[in-house]
């Protein structure tokens, strides 16, 4: 489904990140990205949601190469990135109202779509935020914004959901219970899900398959697979341990 | 701002005024019971049209001061190039007192309502750019960019983000000009003019030391002043309401 080719990306100090990077992504898969402060996850997120572009090389999601943000991929990030003016109700749709304002035009909204009204109010019902509809965001707490956003951008049905850092400034709690939830969302709308984070152990909760990234320039393309994934009660799981034990030393080394 | 603290903050001002007059006890600082007399007897004669001419004038600089201003913000706020040639002038520009341009307004625009509620309009407007400006200048990039991943595009961005975040900041504006706005009305109106509180004042106090009356138009333009400052409330209240969201 996602397809890097031979990506090279600089900062704009001419600092280069990735160098001749290779990465592919199949369809339904759950992926995290996990690497140091300052390895290029975010960026690599950024250029996979069209918003940022590499020097050289390519992205192709479905066979086409990316040249803007795709109707069809969902981003969230840590900071909520939720309208501080809009209430839950009208944060949850901003993406329809988008979509209204240009029209079906393929380019930023999907030339066809069965998404509506209704389906604010069955996502807002889903995530628990029905009785919070008409509250700002500023009135939330930080668990309830981070469902807030995630309401939004599924909302739109995407095929493709890309989280960076989403849950970092959460409580461990609230953090668990979105993670929770976000693994039974993908589980119920097949998505491609791709989340950048810096926590080990958030890396094998959330990801089928881990990309490892390191001091840049990031190269070689490291995969890990993670079998202990989606499996109940992981944490006492040994592979989940020994996983952990494997991403904690490569991260050292 | 609760109703009550306002009317018992009204209250003491009335009082102080009051004892004021009793210890100056002279005709030129009548007691509010006597001015109060006169704004009621004037409200009879010209005073509501000579408030009228004043108002309109208000009225339409700061709308026109919002229509030109707001945009010039947003743009020069989204566009760093932009605002990196006209910030320079902007600083230059944003501290002169604008009221001593009036004469040369007046030599320019001649002595009609034009002149006036351009130079209200020029208090107005560069108060309005800046904030306008610095606003959508802040608008965090992480917001911006959650926003396109929604698909939308410059026009998208302009009419969901950069539009309803530059309300607030024309209401700071308007809240911290109107004081100066009706101030350099009141001199603008001093200028050859027969129509206007300003005028009125003048006339009343130094022209026919119609003292009492004086004071009427003095009441008069700080109910011009409170109202406008109490529609700025309003609708901020009524457009921003997540400001007030605990």
């Amino acid at each position: 489904m996602i397809k890097v080719q031979n990506l090279s990306f600089e900062y704009t100090g001419g600092q280069t990140v990735f160098q001749n990077f290779n990465w592919s992504v199949n369809q339904g898969e759950a992926w995290t990205i996990l690497g140091p402060s300052g390895c290029g996850k975010s960026t690599l997120l950024s250029c996979l949601a069209g918003l940022r572009f590499p020097k050289a090389g390519q992205i192709l999601v479905d066979e086409k190469p990316l040249t803007r943000p795709r109707p069809q991929t969902g981003l969230i990030i840590q900071d909520y990135g939720l309208l501080p003016w809009a209430t839950v109700r009208e944060n949850v749709s901003l993406g329809l109202d988008i979509r209204r304002f240009y029209g079906p035009d393929g380019k930023h909204a999907p030339l066809k779509s069965n998404v509506s009204e209704n389906d604010v109010e069955k996502w807002l019902e889903r995530l628990g935020l029905a009785e919070q509809a008409k509250k700002f965001p500023g009135q939330l707490s930080g668990g309830q914004r981070q469902r807030c956003a995630i309401a939004r951008t599924l909302v739109l049905q995407p095929d493709i959901l890309l989280m960076d850092e989403p849950f970092s400034s959460l409580d461990a709690p609230t953090r668990a219970d979105l993670q929770n939830l976000v693994i039974e969302l993908w589980q119920e709308h097949q998505l491609t899900m791709i989340t950048v984070t810096h926590l080990i152990e958030e890396a094998a909760i959330l990801g089928q398959k881990i990309l490892l990234l390191k001091t840049p320039p990031n190269q070689e393309t490291i995969v890990l697979d993670n079998p202990s994934f989606g499996r109940p009660g992981f944490q006492s799981d040994p592979t989940y341990l020994q996983i952990c034990s494997e991403l904690r030393g490569q991260i050292g080394s | 701002m609760r109703t009550r603290s306002v009317l018992l903050a009204l209250l003491i001002l009335i009082l102080f005024w009051q004892v004021l007059a009793w210890i100056v006890h002279l005709d030129i600082l009548p007691s509010p019971w006597e001015v109060g007399k006169a704004f009621i007897r004037e409200m009879g004669r010209d005073l509501p049209a000579h408030f009228l001419a004043s108002f309109w004038r208000v009225f339409a600089s700061t709308l026109l001061a919002i229509l030109i201003s707001s945009p010039l913000g947003l743009i020069l706020g989204q566009s760093k190039s932009l605002n990196k040639i006209f910030a320079p002038l902007i600083y230059l520009l944003y501290p002169i007192p604008k009221v001593v341009l009036i004469p040369v307004i007046v030599l320019f625009l001649g002595i009609g309502n034009v002149s006036k509620i351009f130079m209200i309009f020029l208090v107005l407007f560069f108060q309005i750019l800046v904030l306008v400006r610095d606003q959508a200048a802040a608008i965090r990039p992480e917001l911006l960019q959650s926003v396109l991943s929604l698909g939308a595009g410059r026009r998208a961005l302009f009419r969901f983000v950069y539009l309803p975040a530059s309300i607030p900041a024309i209401l700071t504006a308007l809240r911290q000009s109107v004081g100066t706005a009706v101030a350099v009305l009141y001199v603008a109106e001093l200028f050859a003019t027969q129509k206007g509180l300003g005028y009125y004042i003048y006339l009343k106090g130094s022209t026919l030391f119609d003292y009492p009356a004086m004071y009427a138009g003095v009441v008069a333009m700080s109910i011009l002043g409170f109202g406008l400052y109490f529609v700025v409330d309003w609708l901020e209240k009524k457009l921003s309401p997540w400001q007030f969201a605990n």
